[in-house]
Order: C-alpha cells, then structure tokens, then sequence
C-alpha cells in the first residue's frame, strides 16, 4: 500500500501511520515542521515502512500549499492508494466563546482548509484511476451538544462534505472513509477531564485502520461509539437542553 | 492536579502532570522526568505536594536503528513491551529485562535495571551507549563514555536526578528465536535454593527464584529456581508469541485481603503448584514478566498500598545473612507473597547503580503504617551492617540515615550532581526523603 498522511507526526495520525508501518506500507508524510517530519520518518522506517519515508512540508493553514505537497508526495511513491487527513485543530466551547482568533482558526482550519485539502486530493487519486481518502471528522459532528458546539459544527460540516464526495465520485473509484472517534487521549485533549468511553490513539487507529481496508463509509472509533451516538441523536430537544454533555 | 503515585501505590501526592510528545519543550522547565510511573515508592513524585512532573511516555519514536549491528536509539518514553513487540520479529531483544515490561528507556537508565541474567549481562546501563539529556543549567548534551563521562555514569541508576534523559541509544541483543525455553525445580530451604541458584548461573544466562517467606522451621525460604535460555529456531514454534490482552483486575480488594491470613496459604499453594520440576518454551512476557498478564495487580493490595523492599547483601564473609533476613521477615510478620531471591554479577559502573556482588532479595510488604516501617528499618540494620545496599527504584520507607550508611558511593555521585546541578533544582519526593533536598 501506498500512503500520504497529513498530521501524522502526534496523536492519532501518528498511530495509524505505524500502523500502516507495521503492514509494510510505502509512506509520505505531510506536516508542517520538517525536524518533527523526519523523526517520525525514522520512526516509521525502524517499524516497519517500506523503503525511505519521505516527508514534505505542508501546513494546513496554508492552501496555496496543497498542491505541491501532494504533487510531491505523489512523484515520490509514484502510485498513491491512500491519503489519510488527521490534522486539525481543537479548542474547547469555553476557549473557542472567548477567544474569536482561535475560534475563526478552528472553523477555518477543520472545515474549509480540510475541505480545500481533500479536493486537491481528491483529484490526484482519481486522476490515478481512484483510491480512499480517510479523513478525521468527529462524533462531535453527529449532532449539536453543549460542549461541542462550534467544533462539531466544524466536524458537521466536513462530515456532510465527505458525504457528498461520496456520492459524487464512489463510482468513479474514490473510496471517501470518515472517521468519527469519540474522546481521545492525546496532546490535543490533555489536561480536559475524560469521558466514559475515552479511549487511546491506538485503539482508535485500529478502529480507522479496519474501516480503510474494508472500505466502510463512516467509522466510528471505538465501534461502541455508533450505538451511544444513535442514543445521543435520538434524544428528546429538551433533554440535550438540560444535558451536561 | 491530580494524585499521582508509583507502583506500590504509596505514598500518594497531588501533582500536575504534563505529558508531552516533544521532550525538549516538556524539560525546559526542569521538572522531575516520569515515565511509566513503575517505581514502586516515591522516586517519580514532584519534591513538594502540587509539583510538576513531565510524563514521558508519549515520546517513544524509534529515532534510528542498525539492524546490522542492532543499535537502536529512540525517545526516552518508547516502553520496553513497545520495543519487544516491534524488535522481536526481527531478531533482536532488549539487553536486560526487568521484572515488568510496563518500564520506559528512561526510567530503565534512571533505575539502572537489572534483570534475570545480571550474572551473565549485568544492568542496563552497561549497554547504553549514548544519551541525549537535558542538564539543570538549560543545556542539552549528548552523554557518553566519551563525552561528559562522569554524568553518563551518575545518569546510570541516578534516579533522574542528574539531568531530563531525552533519547536514548542503546545496544540490542541478538536473539536466535523469539521463544525461550525455561525449567523450573523446588528446593526444600533458603540455603538449597540459593545454593542451587549460584550453581545454575554458571550455566544458564537467566536465572531468578520464587521463595516463600512464610514457610518456619525447616522449610524457611523454600522456593522455585526458574532457569532459561532463548532456544534455536529449530526447537521454537515457527509463530511467534502472541501478546495476550493482560485480565484486568477490575477493582481495588479491601486492604486486609492480602495478609498474615492468607500469604502463608498463597504460598504454600504457590509452592506445591510449581514443586514439580518442569520444562517448557514460553515467550519473552511470560518468562521475564508473568505478572504484566493480570493488569493492576497492584490493586489486591486494597487502597492502603504496599511497599517493596528490595536489597542486596555480599555473602563471601558472612554466608549466612540471607537466613537471618529471612528469620526477620518471618518474625516481625514481614511476610510477603513469594518473594524474589536472585545472585548478582559484577557491580556495574554507574555510580549509584544497585546490583553488587552477592544475594539480592526483593518482597512485598502490604503497607500497615508503623509496623511495616519497622521491618524495613530492622532489615536495613542488617543490610547496612553486612555491607549491602537497598534498590531506590523499590524503596518508600528507608531512612536518610540508614541509606547514607550504605553508600559509600554517595559522594562521588553527590559531588557530580552539584557540579552539574549546584541548586538542586532536579528533585524528587525521593530526594527530598534520601538526599536533603528542600521540598
């Protein structure tokens, strides 16, 4: 398999491209610090990856940027399978009330630069004749909660994109995987109080990793999640009014 | 802020605990390096209550490895099951095993491990190579036997306190297959087994016994010598060993649980199971580390904790100390569920390392405050008067008195410490208990 991760040296990203490392998998790392990129590239190789990781700077804040990162990661592996987005940003509802710099990042990063990312992506894999694009939305997005309300509309939004992409080219042979995990532990969630339910960046890779190869539409990560998520959907208004979460 | 604690789950202290994937930013601080939090004591607790520590364990990328010559170098925080797991299938193991495989590259060094072939291996330490540390002025320095010696021989078994170990590159060993194979046999006392356990290291590479610290009279100190050896290919199983989910222990048991009722029937069952000599091929977790199969085993001690007491004694003048420590344990109810009784090799070079010639015995003891305080202080009267040592990976409960009375070491590693760190700003509960930091 070849792949192209974006945000792929922490968290979640870094997971599942060791992951892929371990199936003996060709690998180009989108990122934007290039001291960050190549530890994770050494780390990639000594786990497993095929051949040299290579690695290209890309900073999702900047779509100008897009093109030739992928035109690179692309001449690189000559053929691409995979291309997997877990960059993004987060802020909690509190941080994101306060401060409208971070907020408008926030917005602007996890939805419209995902969006502009995945299409430049988008059409490099079906110009090579299709491929999966696995990208990063959250449960967040699945419906409107008190803690999440502007980073799941971010999520919402993206998710209703991927969904569209779907629909649009699944016959032309892009296979679009969305991604929703619940609460992770990693960098980007340290220092808030878990949920029940929170869960690793390894389990949630491997939760990302089987949806890629048996190319389901939406993966929930840990799988327990759909059912508490039909749960939350299905709630009367005035509960979710009352709710904490 | 949260309450933190290491593996014996006393003593308990509020911290703040940053976990960081990048360790240069994380130590400019100069906050107490934490990995897996598997010291048994207060070695990875911040000085004061509400300290700051940084947890490593989110650094663990494999930087560079040489599977040519099996040097690998890798943040500070990859575990050793990461490490196994990864190096394994490719023929390569860690040099030393400790008694859990929850224990990161840092606090492998900070501890100097030691494991089941110490006889034949020695610690840790004698297999790093290099280190990439940051030093209390701001300074990040690559250490080594040829640069800055001196703190790369303090870092080894230093606890943490000479410097923030950041990456670490040490030399892996070549394995003929990824299973060992290991025999075990009963021996009726203490002098049998340890008569037993310092023959077989003649022969074996690994070698470490089970002994029951309940059993009076004739059969005091009764155990089980384990010995082993990785096997050739040809007489493994051509799988590899599968790494099994650990049981979780689901919840803390009431404190009494495990005591002076049930530890003398724990180990009579312990001892009658594994009496009959046995020969089998198991993998790396279930030889080195049979306790990581049930996760937080920790927590049959109920919430009151326990502390382990780990140390080594010279048996060449007086043979026969290790009894007397074993009459001790049985008298003032130290009693402990089997209990680790293993040979040492040479005395390694770091400078406050553990290991030295002799017997090594290591026991849990349930925490009952005053009382449990008391058996270790009367032990390391005995350990201190025989001219041993005690391990400050395990420790939670020695006076400063009594470990200043067994290291002679200690100002030399004191004198590098104060050159490298003349505030102390590098401090631990550790430090503050042994060392007469300011908390």
């Amino acid at each position: 398999m070849n792949a192209v991760l974006l945000g792929a040296t922490r968290g979640i990203g870094r997971a599942l491209a060791r992951a892929l490392a371990e199936r003996g998998a060709h690998i180009s790392l989108l990122g934007r610090d290039p001291l960050e990129l190549s530890r994770s590239a050494a780390d990639l190789e000594g786990r497993g990856a095929a051949g040299t990781v290579g690695f290209h700077s890309c900073d999702l804040a900047d779509s100008d940027g897009f093109g030739p990162a992928l035109d690179a990661a692309f001449a690189e592996l000559g053929a691409v399978d995979l291309i997997v987005v877990t960059a993004g940003a987060f802020g909690t509802q509190e941080q994101l009330e306060a401060d409208p710099d971070l907020c408008e990042r926030v917005l602007d990063l996890d939805f419209t630069k995902t969006i502009l990312f995945c299409e430049q992506a988008r059409v490099r894999l079906l110009a090579g004749g299709g491929g999966t694009l696995c990208v990063f939305a959250s449960v967040a997005g699945d419906r409107a909660r008190k803690p999440v309300a502007l980073y799941g509309a971010a999520k919402a939004g993206l998710a209703h994109y991927l969904d569209g992409l779907d629909l649009r080219f699944r016959t032309s042979g892009l296979r679009v995987v969305t991604v929703k995990p619940g609460f992770v532990h990693t960098a980007m969630t340290e220092g808030l109080r878990p949920p029940p339910f929170a869960a690793s960046a390894e389990v949630v890779a491997a939760s990302a990793l089987r949806g890629i190869l048996r190319g389901r539409r939406v993966v929930y990560a840990p799988p327990i999640w759909r059912a508490l998520m039909t749960v939350i959907r299905a709630l009367p208004r005035p509960v979710l009014r009352r709710a904490a979460f | 802020m949260t309450e933190i604690f290491g593996w014996g789950r006393y003593p308990r202290m509020e911290a703040h605990e940053v976990r960081d994937e990048d360790l240069e930013r994380a130590s400019r601080g100069g906050a107490l390096f934490r990995g897996l939090g598997r010291s048994y004591g207060d070695a990875s607790l911040p000085a004061r209550s509400g300290g700051e520590v940084v947890s490593t364990t989110r650094a663990d990328r494999v930087l560079a490895f040489d599977p040519t010559t099996g040097v690998l170098r890798a943040e500070a925080g990859l575990s050793l099951v990461e490490l196994t797991r990864v190096f394994l299938p490719r023929g390569f193991a860690a040099p030393v095993f400790p008694g859990t495989g929850f224990v990161t590259l840092g606090g492998m060094v900070a501890a100097d491990v030691h494991g089941k072939n110490h006889h034949s291996a020695g610690t840790f330490g004698r297999h790093v190579r290099q280190l990439r540390m940051r030093v209390a002025d701001g300074r990040v320095l690559e250490v080594s036997d040829t640069n800055e010696p001196e703190l790369f021989l303090a870092t080894q078994g230093g606890m943490g306190l000479t410097g923030q170990i950041l990456e670490v590159e040490l030399q892996l060993r070549r394995i003929s297959s990824g299973w060992l194979r290991a025999e075990s046999r009963a021996y009726p006392d203490i002098d049998a087994l340890v008569d037993a356990l310092r023959e077989s290291s003649q022969r074996s590479p690994y070698t470490m016994t089970w002994s029951d610290t309940t059993a009076r009279g004739g059969a005091l100190g009764r155990g089980i010598l384990i010995t082993g050896d990785w096997v050739e290919p040809g007489d493994a199983p051509t799988k590899l060993p599968r790494q099994r989910t650990p049981v979780e222990m689901p919840l803390d048991l009431p404190s009494g649980v495990i005591g002076a009722w049930s530890l003398p029937l724990m180990n009579a069952a312990y001892f009658h199971l594994q009496r009959r000599s046995r020969v089998s091929v198991q993998g790396p977790r279930a030889f080195f580390h049979p306790l990581d199969g049930i996760g937080h085993w920790n927590r049959a001690y109920g919430k009151r904790g326990f502390v382990q007491y780990q140390c080594v004694v010279p048996i060449d003048r007086d043979s026969g100390i290790v009894r007397r420590l074993f009459e001790i344990l049985v008298r003032k109810g130290g009693a402990s569920f089997v209990s680790v009784v293993k040979d040492f090799g040479a005395e390694g070079r770091g400078l406050l390392s553990f290991p030295r010639p002799g017997i090594t015995i290591s026991l849990d003891l349930p925490m009952r405050g005053a009382k449990t305080q008391a058996v270790v202080d009367r032990m390391n009267d005995e350990v201190a008067a025989a001219g041993g040592r005690i391990y400050l990976a395990k420790d939670a409960l020695t006076r400063a008195e009594h470990f200043r009375a067994m290291e002679p070491r200690l100002a030399l590693w004191n004198e590098v410490r104060r050159k490298w760190d003349p505030e102390a700003k590098l401090k631990s509960a550790l430090s503050v208990r042994l060392l007469g930091d300011d908390p």
